[in-house]
């Protein structure tokens, strides 16, 4: 039965870590993209869309997870009828993630040399070109681990939400390791988090130095 | 006039057409730069200045100067990397100033363009960096394998295939920059500090590689460089850029032998050998009498096209001339190059030496006196 309810705990982490996660993938990388090439000397250079948007990255980037949870409640039940349990705990979560991999992703785009962006110009490439063949893998590397940030970043966030009603490690956590001082619950939760952020980042480490060609 | 000549003419405006048949030099124009102009915003001064430059089909064409004289700004423009800020840029003719990203994508498939530090694509192996601009530009599969196997062929590098561009040496890494930029079959080729970053004997390859595609191709070759010796190696012509304006221009040979501007003799200083210092320390500025040995800077300009003729010269300068240092070599198959003699026991005055070593050589600098 403690295996079950771990096991369940485990599985609901993965879930909202996961989907928050890949939205946030999906998402921050056109954002990146949008505000690294929308800067100035961009090659879609558009000032106003590149402030706006950026202030936007910014506003959410800079509320606690915590706040920014309780403010969005209203807004989660709009979308998914309910303020409880995992899907609930996704839409905070997706909000605070994609806005934090954005950031790390557009870090990683703007370190692409401005030379190999010159050479595709001479070369002949549309600016969308220039994208796709030579800002994005130039710069995958550098993505992959930002990801891999973002995963193990979402996984202390969805903790939190487990301790107000999103299931979880963090749920379980909280409710018999705090509520009920259960010291081996509380341990055996920990080693299965640090097992799981270590595989992530053993991984994650793995990917990003076998997609490193320089 | 030829047919095609004719062909041209209708296109143009009248104007152009007769302007055409009295200036028929101007028909191989291949890039000509109109009172061109280019002021970056917040610099007083201009990067560029009243340009006006013609560079011919065929030739390889040589742009020089110090770091910031305006070399890259200059060159960018040919491929529109670099917009200008007044005067016309014409390629075949044509002005390009006005061209839309398509007519800009399709100018810059007929010019290539490699660079001081390569600009390849770290996370593409070696075939797919030269593959990538056919790929953007639509060439179906089987085109483009065969074009970038004939042209890793062409630059030596059959064996590299699959590598990635960190594996190689700078040379190589500039083969593959030149494949790719001949990928499109070019007319112009714009090379920037191509050899800046490699060793001399790798500068020697790539130079022979750029002249041998200059000869097979016929490619319009464009190179800025701070080194006199790649010029000296592969140009025809040559044009020294100061502070963005032209301060010379000309064949390569009559620049060398004959530098005009203070800028240019500065460039060509280390490719001239320094005076040993023994013999400075000994240089006296005045005669101190009529006997003292006079030391004469004898340069040679390649203006006939025959080697210097010793015998001549001794036989001008009379009594005894030892050669203290010179030297010799041919630069588009001109004997250019220095002598550095003193003359002691000469039946002739001084004055009377130099006057004579001037029907010898070009230029007569008279260095000093020994006793």
């Amino acid at each position: 039965m403690w295996f079950d309810r771990l096991l369940q705990g485990v599985i609901d982490t993965l879930l909202m870590v996961g989907v928050s996660s890949l939205i946030a993938l999906l998402v921050g990388i056109p954002l990146a993209v949008v505000l690294v090439t929308s800067g100035k000397g961009g090659i879609f250079e558009a000032p106003t869309v590149n402030r706006v948007l950026g202030a936007f990255v910014n506003l959410f980037r800079s509320i606690p997870f915590l706040i920014l949870m309780v403010a969005l409640i209203p807004f989660t039940r709009l979308i998914v009828g309910t303020t409880y349990g995992v899907w609930a705990a996704v839409v905070p979560l997706t909000i605070a993630a994609t806005p934090f991999f954005a950031r790390i992703a557009e870090v990683s785009l703007r370190e692409v040399d401005h030379g190999l962006i010159e050479a595709a110009q001479a070369m002949g490439c549309r600016r969308w070109h220039i994208v796709w063949h030579v800002l994005l893998p130039e710069a995958l590397p550098g993505i992959v681990g930002g990801f891999t940030i973002t995963l193990v970043t979402m996984i202390n966030s969805s903790a939190m939400a487990g301790a107000i009603g999103a299931g979880g490690l963090g749920d379980i956590a909280y409710r018999y390791g705090y509520q009920r001082f259960d010291s081996q619950i509380m341990l055996t939760v920990i080693v299965m988090l640090v097992v799981l952020v270590a595989l992530i980042q053993v991984s994650g480490d793995r990917l990003a130095r076998r997609l490193n060609k320089r | 006039m030829g047919i095609a000549n004719a062909r041209v003419a209708l296109d143009a405006s009248p104007l152009e057409a007769v302007r055409r048949v009295l200036h028929p030099e101007l028909n191989s124009a291949h890039v000509r730069f109109i009172g061109l102009h280019k002021t970056y915003p917040g610099q007083d001064a201009p990067a560029l200045a009243d340009i006006d430059l013609t560079i011919q089909h065929g030739e390889i064409f040589g742009i020089i100067g110090r770091s910031g004289a305006g070399k890259s700004s200059l060159i960018r423009t040919i491929n529109r990397l670099e917009q200008p800020s007044g005067g016309r840029v014409l390629i075949d003719q044509v002005d390009i100033a006005g061209y839309d990203e398509d007519q800009l994508v399709t100018l810059r498939r007929r010019i290539g363009m490699i660079f001081q530090h390569f600009n390849l694509m770290s996370a593409k192996t070696v075939w797919q960096n030269v593959e990538l601009p056919l790929k953007v530009a639509g060439v179906p599969k089987a085109e483009r394998r065969r074009k970038v196997e004939a042209l890793l062929e062409l630059v030596g590098l059959q064996e590299k295939h699959h590598v990635y561009p960190a594996q190689l040496s700078g040379g190589q890494k500039q083969r593959v920059g030149i494949a790719r930029a001949l990928v499109h079959d070019p007319a112009i080729l714009l090379c920037d500090e191509a050899t800046s970053a490699l060793d001399p004997e790798t500068t020697e390859s790539i130079l022979g590689l750029l002249r041998d595609i200059n000869r097979r191709l016929g490619l319009t070759i464009v190179l800025i460089t701070h080194e006199m010796a790649v010029i000296r190696d592969i140009c025809h012509r040559v044009v020294v850029l100061e502070r963005g304006r032209v301060v010379e221009q000309g064949e390569v040979w009559e620049v060398f032998g004959d530098p005009r501007h203070d800028v240019s003799r500065t460039l060509l200083a280390p490719l001239q050998p320094a005076l040993p210092p023994s013999l400075l320390e000994r240089l006296l500025p005045t005669a101190p009498d009529a006997n003292a040995a006079l030391v004469l800077r004898l340069r040679i300009s390649g203006q006939d096209r025959e080697a210097p003729d010793l015998a001549a010269l001794f036989a001008a300068l009379g009594g005894k001339v030892s050669l203290l240092q010179g030297g010799i070599e041919p630069i588009q198959d001109r004997a250019l190059g220095q002598l550095v003699v003193s003359v002691s026991g000469s039946p002739h005055a001084h004055e009377a030496i130099i006057e004579r070593a001037r029907h010898w050589a070009a230029q007569v600098e008279v260095l000093g006196y020994v006793v």
